[in-house]
Protein backbone atom coordinates (compact mmCIF):
# COMPACT_ATOMS: atom_id res chain seq x y z
CA UNK A 1 0.00 0.00 0.00
CA UNK A 2 1.35 3.63 -0.75
CA UNK A 3 2.11 6.06 2.06
CA UNK A 4 -1.08 8.29 2.23
CA UNK A 5 0.13 11.73 4.40
CA UNK A 6 -2.04 13.39 7.43
CA UNK A 7 -2.57 16.76 6.07
CA UNK A 8 -3.85 19.40 8.25
CA UNK A 9 -5.98 21.88 6.53
CA UNK A 10 -6.46 25.74 8.73
CA UNK A 11 -9.55 27.23 6.50
CA UNK A 12 -10.81 30.26 6.93
CA UNK A 13 -14.21 30.12 7.80
CA UNK A 14 -15.34 32.76 5.53
CA UNK A 15 -13.94 31.94 2.10
CA UNK A 16 -11.59 29.10 2.08
CA UNK A 17 -14.02 26.36 4.75
CA UNK A 18 -17.00 27.10 2.64
CA UNK A 19 -15.12 26.66 -0.78
CA UNK A 20 -13.98 23.48 0.74
CA UNK A 21 -18.03 22.81 1.42
CA UNK A 22 -18.55 24.00 -2.09
CA UNK A 23 -16.47 21.29 -3.44
CA UNK A 24 -18.05 18.64 -1.22
CA UNK A 25 -21.80 19.28 -1.52
CA UNK A 26 -20.54 19.67 -5.69
CA UNK A 27 -19.48 15.96 -5.20
CA UNK A 28 -16.04 17.18 -6.27
CA UNK A 29 -13.44 14.02 -5.64
CA UNK A 30 -10.25 14.78 -3.88
CA UNK A 31 -8.05 12.67 -1.59
CA UNK A 32 -9.65 12.24 2.19
CA UNK A 33 -5.69 13.18 3.17
CA UNK A 34 -6.90 16.46 4.90
CA UNK A 35 -8.25 17.01 8.23
CA UNK A 36 -10.23 20.42 7.82
CA UNK A 37 -9.59 23.21 11.13
CA UNK A 38 -12.34 26.14 10.73
CA UNK A 39 -10.27 28.71 12.34
CA UNK A 40 -12.19 32.43 11.81
CA UNK A 41 -9.06 33.85 9.88
CA UNK A 42 -6.28 32.79 7.97
CA UNK A 43 -4.61 35.85 10.04
CA UNK A 44 -5.67 33.32 13.41
CA UNK A 45 -3.26 30.76 11.99
CA UNK A 46 0.02 31.28 14.75
CA UNK A 47 3.85 29.69 13.05
CA UNK A 48 2.78 27.13 16.57
CA UNK A 49 -0.31 25.92 14.91
CA UNK A 50 1.98 24.56 12.10
CA UNK A 51 4.91 23.56 14.22
CA UNK A 52 2.42 21.76 16.84
CA UNK A 53 0.66 20.21 14.03
CA UNK A 54 3.94 18.79 12.53
CA UNK A 55 5.11 17.76 16.24
CA UNK A 56 2.17 15.88 16.83
CA UNK A 57 2.30 13.27 13.22
CA UNK A 58 1.46 15.54 10.27
CA UNK A 59 3.27 15.28 7.38
CA UNK A 60 2.04 18.35 5.55
CA UNK A 61 0.20 21.41 6.51
CA UNK A 62 -2.31 23.46 4.24
CA UNK A 63 -2.96 27.27 4.93
CA UNK A 64 -6.32 28.77 3.35
CA UNK A 65 -7.76 32.03 3.37
CA UNK A 66 -9.05 34.90 1.38
CA UNK A 67 -7.75 36.17 -1.67
CA UNK A 68 -5.53 38.86 -0.22
CA UNK A 69 -7.86 42.72 -0.53
CA UNK A 70 -11.17 40.15 0.02
CA UNK A 71 -10.36 39.52 4.02
CA UNK A 72 -13.59 39.96 5.95
CA UNK A 73 -11.15 41.24 8.67
CA UNK A 74 -9.97 44.02 5.99
CA UNK A 75 -6.12 42.36 7.10
CA UNK A 76 -5.95 39.40 8.78
CA UNK A 77 -4.53 37.43 5.43
CA UNK A 78 -1.74 40.08 4.99
CA UNK A 79 -0.74 38.79 8.54
CA UNK A 80 -1.04 35.03 7.07
CA UNK A 81 0.69 35.96 4.10
CA UNK A 82 3.80 37.57 6.14
CA UNK A 83 3.83 34.91 8.45
CA UNK A 84 3.96 31.83 6.37
CA UNK A 85 7.21 32.78 4.24
CA UNK A 86 8.96 33.28 8.01
CA UNK A 87 7.34 29.83 9.19
CA UNK A 88 9.23 27.88 5.96
CA UNK A 89 12.11 30.13 6.97
CA UNK A 90 11.79 28.46 10.50
CA UNK A 91 10.94 25.33 9.14
CA UNK A 92 14.39 24.94 6.77
CA UNK A 93 15.98 25.95 10.21
CA UNK A 94 14.90 22.80 11.69
CA UNK A 95 15.27 20.50 8.98
CA UNK A 96 11.96 20.27 8.15
CA UNK A 97 11.13 20.54 3.76
CA UNK A 98 9.30 23.96 3.68
CA UNK A 99 7.14 22.12 1.01
CA UNK A 100 5.39 20.91 3.62
CA UNK A 101 3.74 23.91 4.60
CA UNK A 102 1.24 25.26 1.66
CA UNK A 103 -0.71 28.76 1.53
CA UNK A 104 -3.40 28.84 -0.87
CA UNK A 105 -6.08 31.89 -2.03
CA UNK A 106 -9.18 29.97 -2.02
CA UNK A 107 -12.60 31.92 -2.16
CA UNK A 108 -16.25 30.87 -0.98
CA UNK A 109 -16.95 30.04 -4.74
CA UNK A 110 -13.53 27.76 -5.88
CA UNK A 111 -15.14 24.70 -4.57
CA UNK A 112 -13.05 23.04 -7.73
CA UNK A 113 -9.44 25.45 -6.97
CA UNK A 114 -9.85 23.79 -3.24
CA UNK A 115 -10.35 20.46 -5.14
CA UNK A 116 -7.30 21.09 -6.78
CA UNK A 117 -5.10 22.55 -4.11
CA UNK A 118 -5.36 18.94 -2.27
CA UNK A 119 -5.24 17.15 -4.82
CA UNK A 120 -1.81 18.46 -5.90
CA UNK A 121 -0.62 18.62 -2.34
CA UNK A 122 -1.82 15.41 -1.51
CA UNK A 123 0.43 14.16 -4.36
CA UNK A 124 3.37 15.73 -3.67
CA UNK A 125 3.47 15.01 0.41
CA UNK A 126 3.05 11.20 -0.60
CA UNK A 127 6.23 11.34 -3.05
CA UNK A 128 7.76 13.43 -0.10
CA UNK A 129 7.13 10.70 2.22
CA UNK A 130 6.21 10.74 6.31
CA UNK A 131 7.72 13.32 8.30
CA UNK A 132 9.96 11.47 10.65
CA UNK A 133 10.41 13.54 13.73
CA UNK A 134 13.50 13.15 15.62
CA UNK A 135 13.86 12.46 19.61
CA UNK A 136 10.98 15.07 20.15
CA UNK A 137 10.30 12.84 23.69
CA UNK A 138 12.98 12.46 25.67
CA UNK A 139 14.30 8.14 25.51
CA UNK A 140 16.43 7.69 28.32
CA UNK A 141 17.74 4.32 26.20
CA UNK A 142 18.93 5.83 22.93
CA UNK A 143 21.41 8.43 25.28
CA UNK A 144 24.73 7.32 26.61
CA UNK A 145 24.72 6.35 30.00
CA UNK A 146 27.37 6.82 32.93
CA UNK A 147 29.72 3.90 33.26
CA UNK A 148 30.92 4.96 36.72
CA UNK B 1 14.43 21.98 65.85
CA UNK B 2 17.03 21.23 62.77
CA UNK B 3 16.96 23.62 59.76
CA UNK B 4 15.82 22.76 56.16
CA UNK B 5 18.30 21.69 54.33
CA UNK B 6 18.80 23.61 51.07
CA UNK B 7 20.88 21.98 47.73
CA UNK B 8 22.10 24.39 45.40
CA UNK B 9 23.57 22.50 41.93
CA UNK B 10 25.05 23.45 38.74
CA UNK B 11 24.47 20.97 35.33
CA UNK B 12 25.57 22.35 32.13
CA UNK B 13 25.49 26.05 32.98
CA UNK B 14 28.13 28.65 33.16
CA UNK B 15 27.60 29.36 36.49
CA UNK B 16 26.01 32.80 36.10
CA UNK B 17 23.07 31.53 38.46
CA UNK B 18 25.48 30.65 40.91
CA UNK B 19 26.47 34.23 41.48
CA UNK B 20 23.43 35.30 41.05
CA UNK B 21 22.09 34.21 44.26
CA UNK B 22 25.61 35.81 46.09
CA UNK B 23 24.40 38.75 44.31
CA UNK B 24 21.27 38.69 46.62
CA UNK B 25 24.03 40.41 49.37
CA UNK B 26 23.19 40.71 52.50
CA UNK B 27 20.42 38.37 51.91
CA UNK B 28 22.34 35.91 51.73
CA UNK B 29 23.45 35.70 55.18
CA UNK B 30 19.58 35.22 55.94
CA UNK B 31 19.99 32.20 53.99
CA UNK B 32 22.45 30.52 55.80
CA UNK B 33 20.88 31.42 58.86
CA UNK B 34 17.55 29.55 58.07
CA UNK B 35 19.10 27.11 55.94
CA UNK B 36 21.67 24.16 55.91
CA UNK B 37 23.39 23.95 52.80
CA UNK B 38 24.26 20.56 52.61
CA UNK B 39 25.27 20.43 48.78
CA UNK B 40 26.71 23.70 46.10
CA UNK B 41 29.38 22.58 44.14
CA UNK B 42 30.33 25.93 43.00
CA UNK B 43 30.96 27.29 46.38
CA UNK B 44 31.50 24.53 48.97
CA UNK B 45 33.51 21.20 48.34
CA UNK B 46 30.50 18.45 48.35
CA UNK B 47 30.72 14.75 47.08
CA UNK B 48 28.10 12.85 45.11
CA UNK B 49 28.43 10.29 47.33
CA UNK B 50 27.27 12.65 50.46
CA UNK B 51 24.01 12.86 48.44
CA UNK B 52 23.68 9.65 47.89
CA UNK B 53 23.96 8.78 51.65
CA UNK B 54 21.30 10.86 52.68
CA UNK B 55 17.91 9.64 52.65
CA UNK B 56 15.32 10.08 50.24
CA UNK B 57 13.35 13.59 50.51
CA UNK B 58 15.83 14.87 53.46
CA UNK B 59 16.54 18.26 51.37
CA UNK B 60 13.69 20.87 51.74
CA UNK B 61 14.48 22.62 48.52
CA UNK B 62 17.34 21.85 45.78
CA UNK B 63 17.91 25.00 43.12
CA UNK B 64 18.84 23.35 40.18
CA UNK B 65 20.37 25.55 37.27
CA UNK B 66 21.83 24.19 33.83
CA UNK B 67 20.74 22.04 31.42
CA UNK B 68 20.50 18.50 30.67
CA UNK B 69 23.79 17.84 28.59
CA UNK B 70 25.41 14.95 29.50
CA UNK B 71 25.00 11.35 31.48
CA UNK B 72 26.28 13.13 34.35
CA UNK B 73 23.89 16.09 34.79
CA UNK B 74 21.26 13.19 33.84
CA UNK B 75 22.08 11.50 37.18
CA UNK B 76 22.49 13.88 39.46
CA UNK B 77 19.27 15.61 38.21
CA UNK B 78 17.35 12.16 39.17
CA UNK B 79 19.43 11.84 42.45
CA UNK B 80 18.49 15.41 43.50
CA UNK B 81 14.80 14.48 42.40
CA UNK B 82 14.66 11.39 44.97
CA UNK B 83 16.47 13.29 47.70
CA UNK B 84 14.51 17.12 47.33
CA UNK B 85 11.23 17.73 48.88
CA UNK B 86 11.39 20.81 46.27
CA UNK B 87 12.83 20.44 43.05
CA UNK B 88 12.92 23.53 41.77
CA UNK B 89 14.46 24.69 37.78
CA UNK B 90 16.59 27.61 38.54
CA UNK B 91 17.28 29.65 35.26
CA UNK B 92 17.13 29.57 31.84
CA UNK B 93 19.06 26.26 30.96
CA UNK B 94 17.10 24.20 33.28
CA UNK B 95 14.10 25.79 32.72
CA UNK B 96 14.46 25.60 28.69
CA UNK B 97 17.63 24.43 27.66
CA UNK B 98 19.22 27.90 27.66
CA UNK B 99 22.00 28.85 25.92
CA UNK B 100 23.73 25.19 25.82
CA UNK B 101 20.38 23.83 24.26
CA UNK B 102 21.27 26.34 20.78
CA UNK B 103 23.42 22.93 20.40
CA UNK B 104 20.04 21.19 19.15
CA UNK B 105 20.79 23.32 15.88
CA UNK B 106 23.88 20.77 15.67
CA UNK B 107 24.46 16.78 16.12
CA UNK B 108 26.54 15.58 18.56
CA UNK B 109 28.99 14.24 15.72
CA UNK B 110 28.80 17.53 13.99
CA UNK B 111 30.10 19.23 17.33
CA UNK B 112 32.95 16.49 17.84
CA UNK B 113 33.57 17.22 13.82
CA UNK B 114 33.97 20.88 14.41
CA UNK B 115 35.51 20.84 18.03
CA UNK B 116 38.17 18.19 17.60
CA UNK B 117 38.91 18.10 13.91
CA UNK B 118 38.21 21.55 12.14
CA UNK B 119 38.06 24.03 14.73
CA UNK B 120 41.46 26.60 13.90
CA UNK B 121 42.49 26.56 17.01
CA UNK B 122 43.63 23.24 17.21
CA UNK B 123 47.38 21.86 17.03
CA UNK B 124 48.10 20.34 13.97
CA UNK B 125 48.21 16.63 13.26
CA UNK B 126 46.19 16.18 16.89
CA UNK B 127 43.64 14.40 16.16
CA UNK B 128 42.39 13.37 19.84
CA UNK B 129 38.57 13.17 20.52
CA UNK B 130 36.74 12.12 23.75
CA UNK B 131 36.25 8.40 24.23
CA UNK B 132 33.72 8.18 27.46
CA UNK B 133 36.26 5.37 28.54
CA UNK B 134 39.43 4.08 28.51
CA UNK B 135 41.76 1.65 30.31
CA UNK B 136 44.93 2.36 31.97
CA UNK B 137 47.16 0.38 33.82
CA UNK B 138 45.52 1.37 36.76
CA UNK B 139 41.91 0.28 35.70
CA UNK B 140 39.17 1.76 33.65
CA UNK B 141 38.37 5.37 33.87
CA UNK B 142 35.20 7.08 32.26
CA UNK B 143 34.17 10.39 31.82
CA UNK B 144 30.39 11.79 31.77
CA UNK B 145 28.77 10.43 27.94
CA UNK B 146 28.00 13.56 25.77
CA UNK B 147 24.08 13.50 24.66
CA UNK B 148 23.11 14.39 21.19
CA UNK B 149 20.34 16.31 22.20
CA UNK B 150 20.37 19.06 25.11
CA UNK B 151 17.37 18.58 27.56
CA UNK B 152 15.58 21.02 30.20
CA UNK B 153 15.17 19.73 33.73
CA UNK B 154 11.49 19.03 33.28
CA UNK B 155 11.94 16.56 30.51
CA UNK B 156 14.46 14.05 32.71
CA UNK B 157 12.77 14.32 35.61
CA UNK B 158 9.17 15.56 37.76
CA UNK B 159 9.91 19.51 38.72
CA UNK B 160 8.13 21.46 41.04
CA UNK B 161 8.77 25.41 40.06
CA UNK B 162 10.38 26.90 37.56
CA UNK B 163 12.10 30.28 38.76
CA UNK B 164 13.09 32.11 35.47
CA UNK B 165 16.03 34.29 33.90
CA UNK B 166 19.74 34.10 32.39
CA UNK B 167 20.27 34.30 35.15
CA UNK B 168 17.10 35.10 36.97
CA UNK B 169 17.12 38.97 38.62
CA UNK B 170 18.89 39.09 42.34
CA UNK B 171 15.90 41.23 43.50
CA UNK B 172 13.43 38.45 42.44
CA UNK B 173 15.53 35.39 43.65
CA UNK B 174 15.52 37.50 47.33
CA UNK B 175 11.89 37.90 46.65
CA UNK B 176 11.50 33.85 46.25
CA UNK B 177 14.00 33.16 49.29
CA UNK B 178 12.24 35.26 51.94
CA UNK B 179 8.42 33.95 50.54
CA UNK B 180 10.00 30.42 50.78
CA UNK B 181 11.64 31.01 54.37
CA UNK B 182 7.75 32.60 55.35
CA UNK B 183 6.36 29.40 54.23
CA UNK B 184 8.76 26.94 55.56
CA UNK B 185 8.91 29.48 58.70
CA UNK B 186 5.00 29.60 59.32
CA UNK B 187 3.74 26.38 58.09
CA UNK B 188 1.76 28.09 55.16
CA UNK B 189 0.69 26.22 52.13
CA UNK B 190 3.47 25.75 49.06
CA UNK B 191 2.35 27.11 45.65
CA UNK B 192 0.76 25.19 43.08
CA UNK B 193 2.74 23.01 41.55
CA UNK B 194 4.27 23.96 37.99
CA UNK B 195 4.43 27.79 39.13
CA UNK B 196 6.71 29.93 37.90
CA UNK B 197 8.27 31.85 40.57
CA UNK B 198 10.07 35.35 40.49
CA UNK B 199 8.06 36.61 37.95
CA UNK B 200 5.12 37.89 36.26
CA UNK B 201 2.59 36.46 33.26
CA UNK B 202 2.71 39.39 31.76
CA UNK B 203 4.94 40.26 28.96
CA UNK B 204 8.30 42.08 29.01
CA UNK B 205 6.73 44.84 27.36
CA UNK B 206 4.45 45.52 30.08
CA UNK B 207 7.39 46.84 31.68
CA UNK B 208 9.32 48.42 29.17
CA UNK B 209 9.37 52.11 29.21
CA UNK B 210 9.75 53.10 26.12
CA UNK B 211 6.68 54.94 23.66
CA UNK B 212 5.07 52.47 21.40
CA UNK B 213 3.54 53.39 18.16
CA UNK B 214 2.08 50.99 15.41
CA UNK B 215 4.76 49.26 14.24
CA UNK B 216 5.92 48.60 10.58
CA UNK B 217 8.95 47.42 9.32
CA UNK B 218 10.48 47.48 6.03
CA UNK B 219 13.59 46.18 6.91
CA UNK B 220 15.18 44.68 10.11
CA UNK B 221 18.21 46.11 11.57
CA UNK B 222 21.42 45.05 14.05
CA UNK B 223 21.50 47.23 16.79
CA UNK B 224 25.42 48.49 15.94
CA UNK B 225 23.92 49.35 12.57
CA UNK B 226 22.24 52.77 14.11
CA UNK B 227 22.48 54.38 16.63
CA UNK B 228 18.89 54.35 18.20
CA UNK B 229 16.24 56.44 19.44
CA UNK B 230 16.30 56.23 23.44
CA UNK B 231 12.52 57.11 23.86
CA UNK B 232 11.06 54.94 21.48
CA UNK B 233 10.48 50.83 20.91
CA UNK B 234 13.41 49.38 19.40
CA UNK B 235 11.36 46.99 17.73
CA UNK B 236 9.85 50.43 15.89
CA UNK B 237 13.51 50.92 14.88
CA UNK B 238 13.91 47.65 13.15
CA UNK B 239 15.85 46.03 15.86
CA UNK B 240 14.22 42.56 16.69
CA UNK B 241 12.98 42.78 19.98
CA UNK B 242 11.76 39.74 21.84
CA UNK B 243 9.82 41.60 24.54
CA UNK B 244 6.48 40.50 22.72
CA UNK B 245 7.29 36.77 23.62
CA UNK B 246 8.75 36.86 26.56
CA UNK B 247 7.74 36.88 29.94
CA UNK B 248 7.90 39.86 32.09
CA UNK B 249 9.59 40.00 35.73
CA UNK B 250 13.12 41.01 34.78
CA UNK B 251 12.39 45.14 35.45
CA UNK B 252 12.83 45.30 31.06
CA UNK B 253 16.77 45.82 32.11
CA UNK B 254 17.72 45.42 28.79
CA UNK B 255 15.89 47.77 27.00
CA UNK B 256 16.28 50.58 30.02
CA UNK B 257 20.42 49.98 29.36
CA UNK B 258 19.41 50.37 25.02
CA UNK B 259 19.57 46.82 24.07
CA UNK B 260 16.95 44.68 23.11
CA UNK B 261 15.11 41.68 24.84
CA UNK B 262 16.75 38.55 24.57
CA UNK B 263 14.11 36.82 25.69
CA UNK B 264 15.73 35.01 28.73
CA UNK B 265 12.60 34.89 30.89
CA UNK B 266 11.04 32.37 28.75
CA UNK B 267 7.48 32.43 27.02
CA UNK B 268 4.80 34.13 28.86
CA UNK B 269 1.67 32.45 30.23
CA UNK B 270 -0.02 30.39 28.32
CA UNK B 271 2.60 30.35 25.35
CA UNK B 272 3.85 26.60 24.19
CA UNK B 273 6.75 27.94 22.41
CA UNK B 274 8.29 31.43 22.24
CA UNK B 275 9.95 30.94 19.20
CA UNK B 276 6.86 30.21 16.80
CA UNK B 277 5.26 33.46 19.06
CA UNK B 278 7.99 35.75 18.36
CA UNK B 279 7.50 34.29 14.70
CA UNK B 280 3.90 35.56 15.05
CA UNK B 281 4.39 38.82 16.35
CA UNK B 282 7.42 39.99 14.07
CA UNK B 283 5.97 38.93 10.62
CA UNK B 284 2.73 40.66 11.78
CA UNK B 285 3.94 44.15 11.60
CA UNK B 286 6.36 43.76 8.02
CA UNK B 287 4.88 46.22 6.42
CA UNK B 288 3.96 44.95 2.90
CA UNK B 289 1.19 42.92 1.24
CA UNK B 290 3.64 42.34 -1.81
CA UNK B 291 5.10 38.32 -1.31
CA UNK B 292 8.50 39.32 -3.18
CA UNK B 293 8.69 42.25 -1.22
CA UNK B 294 8.11 40.28 2.11
CA UNK B 295 10.32 37.48 1.14
CA UNK B 296 13.26 40.77 0.96
CA UNK B 297 11.93 41.96 4.19
CA UNK B 298 12.54 38.65 6.16
CA UNK B 299 15.78 38.24 4.03
CA UNK B 300 16.97 41.29 6.66
CA UNK B 301 16.53 39.03 9.58
CA UNK B 302 19.70 37.99 10.54
CA UNK B 303 19.77 34.11 12.27
CA UNK B 304 15.76 33.95 12.97
CA UNK B 305 15.94 31.27 14.75
CA UNK B 306 18.72 31.74 16.64
CA UNK B 307 17.08 34.98 17.83
CA UNK B 308 13.59 33.62 18.49
CA UNK B 309 15.00 30.41 19.97
CA UNK B 310 17.97 31.89 21.84
CA UNK B 311 17.18 30.19 25.38
CA UNK B 312 13.94 28.00 24.67
CA UNK B 313 14.94 25.90 21.90
CA UNK B 314 15.74 22.34 23.78
CA UNK B 315 12.02 23.03 24.85
CA UNK B 316 10.45 24.10 22.19
CA UNK B 317 8.38 21.86 20.43
CA UNK B 318 10.27 20.77 17.75
CA UNK B 319 13.66 20.37 20.29
CA UNK B 320 16.24 20.54 17.97
CA UNK B 321 17.14 20.14 14.39
CA UNK B 322 15.52 17.41 12.35
CA UNK B 323 17.91 17.01 9.51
Amino acid sequence: MSFEPKIIGFLCNWCSYTGADLAGTARMKYPANVMSIRVMCSGRVDPGFVLDAFRRGADGVLVCGCHPGDCHYVDGNHKCMRRIPLTKRMMKGFGIDPIRLRLEWVSASEGARFQEVVCEFTEQLRHLGALDLKEIEFDPTLEGVHHG
Amino acid sequence: MAKPKLAIYWAASCGGCDIAILDIEAKILDVAEFFDVIFWPCAMDFKYDDVRAMADKSITLTLFNGAIRNSENYEIARLLREKSVVLCAFGSCAAEGGIPGLANFHTKSSIYDYVFKQSPSLEPGNGTIPQSEVQVPEGRLTIPVMWNTVRSLSQVVDIDYIIPGCPPQSDQIAVVVAAVIDILANGKPLPPKGTVLGATDKTCCDECPRQRNVKKIKSFIRPFEKVTDTELCLMEQGIVCMGPATRAGCGAKCVNAGVPCRGCYGAPLNVRDQGAKMASALASVIDSADPDEIERIIDTLPDPLGTFYRFSLADSMLRRTQA
